[in-house]
């Protein structure tokens, strides 16, 4: 089940450069939400822009019954939720997706964000700390004032470091390199990730290299939410052997299929995506 | 007592409003916000003979007031659709609309014939309009000739109500329309999307993977009222009409150009209850402004 209605914006600040984090109150939708599905949200109540924006659940106050988004503004429709002011009402749907799941074979959990791929990862670290599942945190960014929720997973006292691209702080390089290296050293038996596709895609170069299992949460243009238009599909991996029913051209080789980030995902597992340059 | 039924070419609707094919898949992706008894009729996702896989992604963009899409009718397949999407539909007191497309004529025949086979279907809505695919789609629909092929064969093939759903990318839609009414639709669905593209200025790009889409949303809303006010003028047939509708007064704006019935396409991208709140403003207007009988509006702009 999901929710869509009318809820009350309790706070949106201003948390970085281009970063906000917004807390809705929503009990009926809190009650329902779980780490790593997203809310989808109305920017504007006039027709321009048009559609909703898909937003990560950052935060889930199960006692408070408040959701919390960490957003970037890139375009219009999120310069417009940067706008709105505490007591405001927002429209909102959800929660949608399937978020992570936690397999009970790991023991030593590699977490990796980058970008403003952090978001949705805060309510999976709290939920392995729950499950005392040992992990560790890698956080990519552009530069310093990029990193963003650093100090806050600290306090959940989890291991986080922290990679830039221009060394402004923590290592100085991607975040993959600094994931190959604790691959090599620390020998983590799974791993969670979101972040922009290069990202994703070179991560899963070095995860698969060392036979790495994990699940990834991915993006893509949204219409509808909810699976129906058939908008937001990507690449996943057919069985060899098995002929899939949904989604094969006549004639094409039988190596994906198409499936819904909106409802299949957004989070998949890392060994069934396929990403396209 | 307000009465809402209308009857679409021998499809008997207990109220007007139905869905756009493409915008409420198979029916269960909305059902968590609307009762799907409510609607007239829902109108599902183009199905052809064979899975089609879709075009590559980006497949939608965003433009004023409306959205660009090109999906490219990825769908599973007609006997996929027949086993396991039909009987979850069954279980609801609502006609199903099956949306039909194809590369050839032995195609859209064969997808009829099965269709008209299968228990649940109500009534064919024959695609020859759809932008997105190589083959097939449009063309049968911008030539007036094709147009009226595919519908004389679907029609040969089903005692189903045939419902022509038309391209609004063409110059002269009454004749199409005319060819098709005689070529032996029972109604005619207008209007399909607008063809359209987008580029991204930054990177010089279309911002499509299928580089072209269709434009559908309010922009398109007052081509599809003229198309609609045109064609219900020229020809006998009961119309379905669709493009932009979000609101009851968009709704009742194509009811009253000549529209016996009308589908809600994108706007449930935005509400996904629109379709029921849709029909719950048409029947206060109605109240409001004592219309007994929803086919008393119907065309009611004429004159
Ligand atoms: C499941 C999911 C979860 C997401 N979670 C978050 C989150 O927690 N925080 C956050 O800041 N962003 C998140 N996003 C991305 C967010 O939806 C987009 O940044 C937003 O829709 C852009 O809207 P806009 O109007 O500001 O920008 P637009 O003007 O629409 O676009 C600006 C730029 O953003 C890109 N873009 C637009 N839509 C998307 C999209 N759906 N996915 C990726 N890129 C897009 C465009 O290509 C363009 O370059 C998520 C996306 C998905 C699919
Ligand atoms: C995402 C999407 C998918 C669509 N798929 C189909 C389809 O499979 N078959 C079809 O005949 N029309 C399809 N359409 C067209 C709609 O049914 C409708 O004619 C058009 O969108 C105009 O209505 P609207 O503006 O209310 O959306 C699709 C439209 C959209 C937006
Ligand atoms: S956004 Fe419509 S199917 Fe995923």
């Amino acid at each position: 089940m999901s929710f869509c209605g009318i809820a009350e914006v309790v706070i949106n600040q201003k948390v970085g450069p281009e970063h906000y984090l917004m807390r809705i109150l929503a009990p009926e939708l809190t009650r329902l939400a779980k780490p790593g599905q997203f809310v989808h949200v109305r920017c504007s109540s006039v027709l321009d822009p048009l559609l909703r924006r898909p937003i990560s659940l950052h935060g889930i106050d199960y006692e408070r019954g408040t959701v919390s988004l960490l957003y970037q503004v890139v375009g219009r429709g999120t310069q417009l939720l940067s706008e709105m002011k505490p007591g405001a009402e927002i429209d909102i749907m959800g929660p949608l997706g399937k978020g992570f799941s936690i397999p009970d074979r790991a023991n030593r959990v590699l977490v990796i964000g980058g970008g403003i791929g952090v978001a949705p990862l805060f309510p999976l670290v709290q939920a392995l700390k729950r499950y005392k599942i040992k992990q560790t945190v890698l956080l990519g960014a552009r530069s310093a004032d990029f990193v963003v929720g650093a100090d806050q997973l600290a306090s959940l006292e989890v291991r986080v470091e922290v990679s830039t691209d221009d060394g402004s702080l923590g290592y100085k390089g991607f975040v993959t390199d600094l994931a190959e290296k604790h691959v090599k050293l620390n020998k983590p038996d799974y791993f969670f990730a979101c972040g922009p596709n290069p990202m994703l895609k070179q991560l899963l170069k070095i995860t698969r290299k060392f036979g790495l299992a994990g699940q990834v949460s991915l993006e893509e243009r949204m219409g509808c939410g909810v699976g129906a238009c058939l908008a937001c599909v990507c690449k996943i991996k057919v069985a060899s052997g098995r002929c899939s029913v949904a989604g094969v051209n006549e004639g094409a080789p039988i190596d994906f299929e198409y499936k819904k980030v909106c409802t299949d995902g957004p989070v998949f597992a890392a060994s069934e995506v396929i990403l396209d340059d | 007592m307000t009465e809402l039924a209308v009857n679409l070419g021998g499809l008997q609707m207990k109220n007007p409003v139905t869905t756009a094919s493409g915008t409420f898949g198979f029916g269960p992706e909305y059902a968590p916000f609307v009762d799907l008894n409510k609607l007239g009729a829902i109108v599902v996702k183009g199905i052809t003979l064979k899975p089609r896989k879709g075009n590559p992604t980006p497949r939608i963009a965003e433009t004023p007031a409306g959205i660009l899409n090109c999906i490219g009718l990825q769908n599973p397949g007609v006997d996929y659709f027949i086993e396991k999407s039909l009987p979850y539909l069954r279980q609801y007191d609502t006609p199903v609309i099956v949306n039909i497309a194809g590369n050839s004529l032995e195609d859209y025949a064969e997808v009829t014939r099965r269709l008209s086979a299968a228990e649940g279907v109500a009534a064919l809505e024959v695609n020859i309009s759809c932008p997105n695919v190589k083959e097939g789609g449009m063309i049968f629909g911008t030539s007036c000739t094709m147009a009226s092929e595919v519908i004389g064969v679907v029609r040969q093939n089903t005692r189903l109500p045939v419902i022509a759903k038309l391209s609004p990318n063409v110059t002269d839609i009454v004749e199409i329309a005319r060819g098709v009414a005689e070529a032996g639709a029972d109604a005619l669905a207008l209007i399909n999307t607008l063809l359209g593209m987008k580029i991204d200025v930054y990177s010089r790009k279309p911002v499509l993977g299928n580089i072209m889409g269709g434009l559908s949303g309010p922009a398109i809303r007052p081509v599809a009222v003229r198309i609609v006010w045109q064609v219900a003028q020229a020809v006998q047939l009961p119309i379905l009409g669709m493009g932009g509708i979000m609101t009851a007064e968009d709704a009742l704006e194509f009811i009253l150009a000549g529209a016996t019935a009308i589908a809600v396409g994108t706007a449930n991208f935005i509400n996904p209850r629109a379709t029921v709140d849709i029909l719950e403003g048409i029947k206060q207007y109605m109240e409001k402004y004592g219309v007994k009988d929803i086919n008393e509006l119907v065309g009611a702009a004429w004159n």
